[in-house]
């Protein structure tokens, strides 16, 4: 597809997707104890991701999945009690590997 | 597929869907004895297919202990004495969804009986890689402990729920490859096609994910038509949506493709 094809298929949708996150923030932003809910892991990730946005040209997808990602190697002691993920990854971000 | 409705049989069979494969998984609760597996493989292997042939499917399905329930090994242990049984069973094309969850030792220690079952009686494998954060490193840690039995080959296991982070590192290595389309969580259709164009067609399963979740099994439909209106070739299509499937499975002789 050209990009006038990509941007006539994909704008609107990906138009009401931005406006969702940028309503996502300002909840956020609205919300009680922002300190501690800025200080939140998830929170640190998502605005890392909202830097690789605007960075990571023509490797954004990639990019982002890597910024949510447990990147430590070795196996976990135990996965007792644990089913589900965060969708973030709580521990020491690449840069501090 | 034990957590849908029969709607959805009857929707796959009217949207021209005739094959279907079901992988043993989670059930949303962990099941308290071996007893349990048993009853569940049993409806895997015998109810299942009955139901699916009510409308013309033909049901093959996989056979394992999900990673999700690898924790408790003694559990762990019982049931992988049973499931030899099981997979002579007519309609089990080989050992899956085995893989990871959480990335832990005790599933890694159950991932590597599961494998070694698998080479020794020369079964294909379905790979299912964990979700979100933990993904990256499971789908490596996976691949290395399949790398070390010398005795599977790659193009007979396919690693699933691939994704823009590991399906490079996944093709590299020799693998199938599979996309799960999901609503929500994993990859959507459009990101699915987006794959497909950067890393070719070759060894790449695009699947429907069908479980208890918020999920659709007719999202394999919208992916093919996601190809189409982007200007994509029917041939190409049939490749993605028929063929490949085909190639993979019809490895095991127990597989019958229409």
């Amino acid at each position: 597809m050209s990009t006038k094809e990509v941007l006539d298929r994909y704008f609107l949708e990906n138009r009401a997707r931005i406006l969702e996150i940028a309503a996502f923030l300002d909840r956020i932003d609205r919300a009680g104890a922002m300190e501690a809910g800025r200080s939140d892991f998830r929170y640190k990730a998502f605005m890392r991701a909202l830097r690789i946005l605007l960075e990571s040209e023509g490797n954004r997808t990639k990019a982002l999945q890597v910024n949510f990602s447990d990147l430590s190697k070795e196996p976990r002691k135990s996965a007792a009690g644990l089913k589900g993920a965060y969708g973030a990854w709580e521990g020491p971000f690449f840069e501090d590997h | 597929m034990v957590s849908r409705t029969t709607d959805d049989y009857q929707a796959l069979a009217i949207s021209g869907i005739y094959t279907i494969t079901e992988p043993a998984f989670w059930a949303g609760f962990d099941r308290g004895s071996a007893e349990g597996f048993r009853d569940y493989f049993n409806q895997l292997t015998i109810s299942e297919p009955a139901r699916a042939a009510q409308f013309g499917i033909k049901h093959y399905c996989w056979i394992c202990l999900n990673p999700k329930e690898a924790e408790d090994l003694k559990l762990a242990e019982e049931v992988l004495e049973i499931i030899p049984d099981y997979l002579d069973r007519p309609s089990v094309l080989g050992v899956g969804e085995i893989g990871l969850n959480k990335n832990s030792r005790n599933e890694l220690k159950v991932l590597e009986r599961h494998v070694a079952i698998a080479a020794e009686r020369n079964e294909l494998i379905l790979v299912h890689t964990p979700h979100l954060e933990d993904k990256l490193k499971g789908t490596r840690l996976i691949m290395e402990a399949i790398v070390n039995e010398p005795r599977i080959n790659p193009t007979r296991v396919i690693i699933d729920h691939g994704e823009e982070h590991t399906i490079g590192e996944i093709k590299d290595k020799g693998f199938w490859v599979g996309l799960t389309l999901y609503p929500n969580s994993k990859c959507s259709p459009a990101r699915a096609v987006d794959l497909i164009e950067i890393y070719g067609s070759d060894m790449i399963w695009v699947n429907s994910a069908a479980d208890w979740g918020i999920s659709d099994p007719l999202a394999t439909l919208k992916a093919a038509n996601e190809m189409r209106m982007r200007g994509h070739p029917e041939t190409l299509i049939q490749k993605i949506f028929y063929e490949n499937p085909k190639a993979f499975l019809s490895q095991s002789p127990k597989f019958e493709a229409l």
